[in-house]
Order: C-alpha cells, then structure tokens, then sequence
C-alpha cells in the first residue's frame, strides 16, 4: 500500500477571497454557578485576600480553594487565607494577543506566569500576570506581590489582582 | 470467567430547575461519592472512567479537562465522549468486555441552567451551509417531525398531550424530578404555540443534576454487590445524519438500536417481556414515536395506548414511571442517566410509591435530541 | 475473554493544508473511502464508525461529531465521537481498538477530521475558552501562553539552549519534505529557527506547528478478517491513555508524567519491559519542537533531560538509532489535532509495513509507538503497533 497521491489542495489566498464563503457568529453566553470553594475564592478576591483550602489527607494547602482534595478524594477540612506574594515557578514573555494579532511594538509584552504562593503548600500557586518590571529582568524563583485594585473597583474576580511585581 | 457487566453502584445529584449552590464539580463530586459507596469502590479500585458531555453546553472548549478531579481519576485513564450517557454505558460495557478492565464509571451531568443562550446553542448544531442560514429556532425541526409523525402514523395532538399529563403525573411522585404537575389535556392544547403543532407543555423544560454509575464485570459484580442490575442487551445507532433526507416518520435510530438491543438480551416478544420502560419523550410526541419505532407497540396504536391507561403505572407496560423528561427535566447529555437511575431503582425494588410489581427486566432509551438522529436502547434486569 | 488481537488493515489520509475547500464531513469522506479503498473494503462492511475531532469550536458547530456523521460513514451504524483535546487522534484507534477487541464487531472504521480554519479571527482564539472561565480566562491567556511557561521549565530543569530544541523543528520539517501531505515541510536551517519571529519567549514561530485542516482514517478489524484481506496486518499491541489534573500546581511542568503513565499501560500490555531498546521507531506528538523531546522522555524512550543531546547526536534521525518523527511531525506535515495524532498512527503502520517509501527508516522496524497529547497539558494517550 503507498500513499503518495493525497485528496485536497488547499485554497490559495487569492482563491479564498474569491470563494463563496458563510459566516455566522454565534450568541453563546454562560453564567456559571461557582459554588461553594470557588464562590468563597472569589468573595475573598474582593477583599484583598487570597483564600486557600487544607486537606489534611495528603496536608496540602492548595490554590484555588477547593470544595474536595482530587487526590484524596475526600472533601478538604477548610479554608484559611494565604499571603499575597509569592515566587515565580515559570514564565513567558508574549508578543501577540489571545487571537494571534501581534502586539504593536510600543505596546507592553504580556508576561504570564504560574506563580507559587506564600503561605500554600510548596508548588501550588496561581496563573496571573507580572507587570511593572522590564520583561527582560523576570527570572524564575523571583520574588514577586499582588498589586491590588483599590477596594471600590474589586468585583470578586482574579482581575482584582491588576498583577504580581517583584519586590 | 463467565460474562456479564452490571451496575454495582449508581449516584444522582438532582434534578432541579436551578443549582446556584454548587458548581458542576460539585454536584458530580456529590453524586461520584453516591455511587463509589453504594458500590464499595474507592477511586483507586476502579479501572477507567467516562464523561459523556459537550463543550458547548458546558461553556468550555476541552471540557475532557476539568472531568477527572471530581471522579477521583487523576492521573487515571480518563475520557471523554460527546454522546448521550447511555452510548457512554455501552462504551463502558464494550471495555469490560475487552476482558482488560473489571470497574469502570460512567458520569454525565446537566448545568443547563447556567446557559443564558440554550436556544443559541442548540442552533449552533445545525448544519452551517443548508440550515442555520435559516436562523429558525431549531426547534422548528421538532416541529417539522411531529406533523410528519402524527400524519402519517394517525396518532393525534390529544395523545400526545395524555403523555405529557402522565409524565408530569408520575413526577409527582418522585423527590428527584423538577416538572412534577396535575395538568389537562385543554392546558396543554391551549399552552403557547413554539412551533406548530409543537406547544409549550410539550416540550421538556431544561433542569441541572448529575449522574455517577459504576459498572463491574461478572465476577467483580458477585463479589461487590448482593443486588447487581445486569445489562442484557446494549446498542446506540445513529440514523440518517443529514436532517433534510430523514425517514420523519420513524425514528431509525430507536428501531436499530432496539433491534440490537433486543437481539443481545434475548427478546423476541418486547411487549411481554419487558416490565417498564424509560423512553425519551422530550418532545411528547417523541414518546409515541420511539415506542412504535421499536416495535414495542405497533405503529399508529401508542396514542391509543397512552390515551386509555396502558402504558400508566397500572397499566400493562407502564412508560416513564419516572415522569420522563418532561416530568423531571431535560437533562441532555444526562437524560440517559436519569432514565438509567429509574430503571436500576424499579430493578432493587427502591422505587417506593411509584415501584411496579415484580419488575424484572427495564428499557431504558434515549435520543441525543436536536438536530440529531442518534439513539441508544438498554435493557436491565435484576437476574 | 478478551484477548482478541485487532489490526489495522487499511489507512488514508488528506493532504494537511491551511484552509481547505473541503467542508470538515468532505474531509472525512475522502480519507473514510481512501482507508477502506486500501483495505479493500466497502462502506457496508464497516460495522461501527468512531470519530475523532477536538474542540467544536474549530468547526463552528455545536455537536460537532453528528455533523461530521454522514461524511464518516455513520449513517445507519454505530456511530460515536471520542474527544480527548489533542490526543484524540491517539485515542480514536485506541476507541476503536475497544470495539473490536470487545468483540461487538469485526470492522471498525476510526476516521479523525479538523477544521481548524473555520474559526475566526484565527483558530488560536478558540483556545482562550479551554481555560479555566472563572480563574483564569479574565486574563486573556492564549494558547502559546501554556507552552512557552512549559518549554522554558523544561528547558530550567535540565540546562537546555533553543539551539538544542530547535534541532527537532529542523529535524521534522525536513523529514517531512518526503510525506505527500506535508503543509510546511520546509529545508529550513538552525539559524531560520532561532531568527523567526518570537511570539512568547522562549518560543519562535518555526518552533510551532501550524493551524490545518485535513483527515485521516483507519480500518480495524479482529484477526479472521486481518487474516483474509491481508498478509500484512499490523497489530495492536498495547494501548494506553492517562489524564491529568487542571490545576497547575498539582503538577509539574517539566515533566509529563501523564505519558509516562499512559506509555507504561500500554506496554505493560505489549509486553514491553525495555522501551529503549524494544522500541524501533516513534511518533510523539510535536506541536512545539520541544514537545517531542518532552514527550520521548514521558515515553521513558530515554533517560530524563536526555532527549535534546540524542537529538543532537542523530539519535533520532530516519537513519539513527530510534527515528523519531520519521513522517515530519506536527512540525513538517501539520497539525489539524486530531487528525495529526491519527497520521503519526498511519505512519507507524506504514513503516512496519515497509511501505513509507522515500521516508522509510531502514532496519526492518517491528514494533513501533504513537503518542498524542493535549488538554491543557494534561491527556497521554500511547499506542503500540507490531508487525
């Protein structure tokens, strides 16, 4: 059996400006029921704090608050509050935007990053954003703090945090 | 070894038109604890697992993501198919019987509720190029189907109606139903029209839960549970995929999967040899529909039927004990697994008010709903 | 009970090409008939269909496996979808394998399809939605985001330059100048790599592989069937599949070790106790250039944070010791998700088979693995064929 002659060309740019074409942008819009841990997470968001949950199965404390421990698969024993600063595990200096329009050159890199949180057991942490540092200057294992809305314009949201800067 | 799969364990979180209070994580946590213990299993103790859903009823691309925490299987093999829970029971039945997994659990859930655009959503499956250009609610191929149905088979709107007032009727009777209510066959004709000769009562109302099954091999199934509920016979078929060339009259899906079904359990006389069935009827006139197209009853007789008591909780084969979706909502790609969590409480003899005598063997059905022509059929039994 | 051995007995395949004149359920179509066309079967010998496809997102349409129903062969049979994010198209065969090895059928028809460029602005956007919506998605991430935090931990850990990973995007572009279906098989050089555009330090875009459309399908069928339609049936001797936690920190990036799992399980049931030295040729899923060496590693191919200097050293070339990618990849031939995970299975097959032609690896290879990856960093789904 050998496969040398495949079906499908592929359209050319020309070709697909030219083509026949149906577009249809669909309505789909969610309002998700949080729950009990995640609805505590982010009413502790809106506080200015950072709520954690503590299984004492396996001891963890873990981020973000949970209502059951998926290893011990047990429901966690509580909440308590972590600190908001923390240490950067990875990071990623990004040039272009979540539809893959490149960012303009005099626009700021976006830098995500999984930051390891204070307070919370060894390696559980937390994705947000490194701000107010140049990107070149972000290394692993930097220390790093929330910088917070100011209270009035928090909404229970992890964009409370504008974002993590070292310190 | 001797062959056979049942389930050990089955957990319900639901069903409630609303569920502010936990996120799906949690009420499919709630309802995995449910059935791990009824079952005797932890996490640990069982093989595989599989989720039945869609990312787009779930608001996530990759849903297959956020399934394993609230099973207990993380770092377990896991997966994920876009059917009705019970295509995913028959998956889970198939892997049992490639002889190299003993326990596997099945999940399935609905948070409907939290879609603020169902209706966009379920138009989103239509066809791009010949259909959704329409931009028709897709309810209007329910709508286009009852009036072929009715036609050509000679069941009326009035039948139609004694279904759903059966279905509300029963879910009355049972805690885990959302839509339970004492209506007539005048509130139902006069209901507002949605797509003619489609009304409002005829349709299933969305509603949120979770379902949680454990199934076992033969010998796992002796040693983990004194009452097993075996499945006989297992088949999902998908009918004509393009909706503009289907048979509307019959829903193939049901009579192939049926046919199937029937075949591997055995049955050659379904009206006899079944004690109750749970049909999908989430449109009414699907419930008549499904029943002639398996050749439960014959084709024009299920209105009649309906109409004078025979398929009631007293009658000679009584359908949607449960209250069906109708009567306890629509819970898409759980709809199998509630129908599913009927049969297997008929089965242990748990149903209380609405148990039937000497149930022995179940159908359970069920239809991934619109735009599709996918179906599947199981039949349980207690022996 | 249960041991029933299934082969694959018939393979095809789309070219793999950024926008497609063909709808997703044409797609399906033309490699559903090149499969059976190969296996010398027809439509009503298919007992079962299983489809592969990630996100709907992609295609457009809700329900996307009944969509692509009628173009998969589905009409009037038993028809499923199987959707584990990128590894789908590991997880097709291995879903088929179950049909068959179950004993409910004789022939089952496993065709994977993607769509990737029905979605605009660009398909990368249909990835914001596969994170978290209450944690994480407030924050825009994109997809590159995942894999540029991943490649720059892996690289931390074990002390590696872009030059050491952009050899495997050099190595697979390459390679796949010799596969027919190839989007961008490319000559391109270390120093075309290291200079292309930077998208998310430490990634370039000749590190990524591209947004595609295009199918793939095989034919499976039980050992009597194998027996009468060929004298090469390639069997399938071990399948596996593990997922992963969502949350980040419950894991470590540096590692894959929902492979490992996923690749233990599946040769624990081909009987393999020494992947290094029983392995003859792979196919790990490289999206990213580092992914292959990330995932030779969860393969437990060779030894932790070794990948790269064997790759520098033509380990893994068609000529080496273990050819790794020998088709080109996602990197060289394309990456329409799960169709991709389903052309590196053919690939498998045909080089046991002997049948790769100008891609071929010498050696007589018997026994081969396939690997796909995907969710946000989290699904290992493995296979093991034999001659």
């Amino acid at each position: 059996m050998n496969i040398e002659k495949v079906p499908v060309k592929g359209l050319t740019s020309e070709e697909y400006d030219k083509a026949i074409k149906i577009s249809w942008q669909p309505k789909l819009q969610y309002a998700w029921d949080n729950g009990i841990a995640i609805g505590k997470y982010l009413q502790a968001l809106k506080e200015g704090k950072i709520l954690a949950s503590y299984c004492n199965g396996c001891g963890r404390i873990m981020l973000p608050a949970r209502s059951f421990c998926e290893l011990c698969w047990r429901p966690t024993d509580g909440y308590t509050y972590v600190k908001d600063t923390g240490v950067i595990n990875t990071f990623a200096i990004c040039h272009v935007n979540w539809d893959a329009s490149r960012l303009k050159p005099d626009e700021p890199r976006h830098i995500p990053a999984v930051i390891e949180i204070d307070g919370a057991t060894q390696g559980q942490g937390i994705m947000h954003i490194i701000g107010n540092v140049e990107p070149t200057k972000v290394t692993i294992g930097m220390k790093v703090r929330a910088v917070w809305k100011p209270e009035s314009e928090r909404e229970g949201s992890i964009t409370d945090i504008k974002y993590f800067e070292p310190y | 070894m001797k062959e056979g799969v049942a389930i050990v364990g089955i957990g319900v979180t639901g069903f409630t038109s609303v569920s502010p209070s936990l996120s799906f994580k949690e009420i499919t946590y709630s309802a995995a604890v449910k059935a791990y213990s009824e079952a005797g299993l932890s996490p640990k103790d069982i093989d595989s697992f599989i989720t039945a859903s869609e990312d787009f009823m779930e608001g996530y691309s990759i849903f297959d993501e956020y399934v394993p925490d609230q099973l207990g299987a993380v770092l377990r093999p896991v997966q994920t198919v876009t059917a009705d829970f019970l295509q995913a029971l028959g998956i889970g039945y198939m892997m049992i019987n490639t002889g190299r997994f003993r326990t596997i659990a099945i999940e399935a859930h609905s948070k409907s509720s939290n879609i603020k655009t169902l209706d966009e959503v379920q138009s989103f499956a239509l066809d791009p190029v010949y259909l959704r250009p329409l931009k028709e609610n897709s309810t209007f191929l329910a709508g286009l189907e009852m009036k072929r149905f009715l036609k050509d088979s000679g069941n009326t709107e009035e039948q139609c109606a004694h279904v759903v007032i059966k279905n509300k009727k029963n879910a009355l009777y049972n805690t885990n139903a959302a839509y339970g209510a004492n209506l007539t066959v005048d509130d139902i004709l006069s209901s507002q029209p949605i797509s003619l000769p489609l009304k409002h009562l005829d349709v299933a109302e969305p509603a949120d839960g979770a379902i949680v099954v454990v199934l076992a091999s033969h010998n796992e199934a002796k040693a983990l549970c004194k009452n097993p509920i075996w499945i006989k016979g297992i088949a999902w078929f998908s009918g004509q995929g393009n909706p503009w060339s289907r048979n509307l009259c019959s829903a193939d899906y049901a009579t192939l999967a049926a046919r199937k079904a029937f075949a591997m359990a055995g049955i050659t006389n379904p009206i006899k040899e079944i004690d109750f069935a749970e049909v999908c009827d989430e449109y009414s006139y699907k419930e008549l529909q499904h029943l002639e197209s398996m050749g439960i009853v014959r084709k024009g007789e299920a209105g009649f039927l309906t109409e004078n008591g025979a398929t009631g909780l007293d009658g000679i084969l009584p359908v949607n004990v449960s209250g069906g979706s109708l009567g306890v909502g629509h819970t898409f790609e759980a709809s199998g697994g509630m129908k599913t969590y009927e049969a297997v409480l008929q089965l242990r003899n748990q149903a209380g008010k609405r148990q039937i005598k000497d149930a022995r063997v179940g159908l359970v059905q069920s239809w991934r709903g619109i735009p599709t022509a996918t179906g599947a059929v199981a039949i349980l039994s207690n022996e | 009970m249960g041991l029933r051995k299934v082969a694959i007995v018939g393979a095809g395949i789309t070219k793999f090409v950024r926008r497609a004149e063909e709808t997703g359920p044409e797609m399906s179509y033309l490699a559903a008939k090149m499969a059976l066309d190969q296996a010398g079967l027809k439509l009503k010998d298919v007992e079962m269909v299983t489809v592969g496809s990630a996100p709907d997102a992609f295609d457009g349409v809700h329900m996307k496996g009944e969509y692509l129903l009628s173009g998969a062969g589905g009409n009037n049979k038993q028809y499923i979808r199987n959707f584990v994010g990128g590894g789908t198209g590991v997880f097709a065969p291995i879903h088929g394998w179950m049909h068959v090895a179950s004993g409910a059928c004789d022939v089952c028809l496993v065709v994977c399809s993607e769509k990737m460029s029905s979605c605009h602005p660009h398909p990368q956007g249909a990835f914001l939605t596969i994170f978290d919506h209450t944690t994480e998605q407030p924050l825009n991430p994109t997809l590159i985001w995942i894999f540029a935090l991943e490649m720059r931990r892996y690289m931390e850990t074990y002390g590696l330059s872009k030059t050491d990973i952009a050899r495997v995007s050099v190595k697979n572009k390459n390679n796949a100048l010799d596969h027919p279906s190839a989007q961008v098989a490319e000559a391109v050089t270390l120093e075309d790599v290291l200079n292309s555009e930077v998208l998310a330090e430490p990634v370039h875009r000749l590190d990524i592989s591209p947004a595609s459309d295009g199918a793939a399908a095989v034919v499976l069928v039980s050992e009597d069937v194998a027996k009468r339609l060929t004298d090469k049936p390639i069997w399938i001797d071990g399948v596996g599949w593990n997922l992963d936690t969502a949350y980040w920190a419950t894991k470590d990036l540096y590692y894959p070790r929902y492979v490992e799992k996923a690749a233990r399980m599946a040769y624990e049931m081909a009987g393999i106790t020494e992947p290094q030295k029983q392995i003859h040729v792979a196919e790990p899923y490289d999206p990213f250039d580092y992914k292959e060496l990330h995932h030779m590693e969860g393969l437990l191919l060779c030894e932790r944070g070794e990948a790269a200097r064997l790759t520098a050293e033509g380990y893994t070339a068609r000529n080496g010791n273990l050819p790794v990618c020998p088709s080109g990849g996602a990197l060289g031939v394309g990456n329409p998700i799960a169709a991709t995970g389903l052309m590196k299975v053919i690939e498998i097959f045909l080089q046991l088979r002997e049948e790769a032609g100008k891609r071929q690896v010498p050696g007589k290879p018997k026994v081969g693995v396939a690997q796909a990856w995907g969710d946000l960093m989290q699904v290992g789904t493995v296979i093991v064929l034999r001659r």
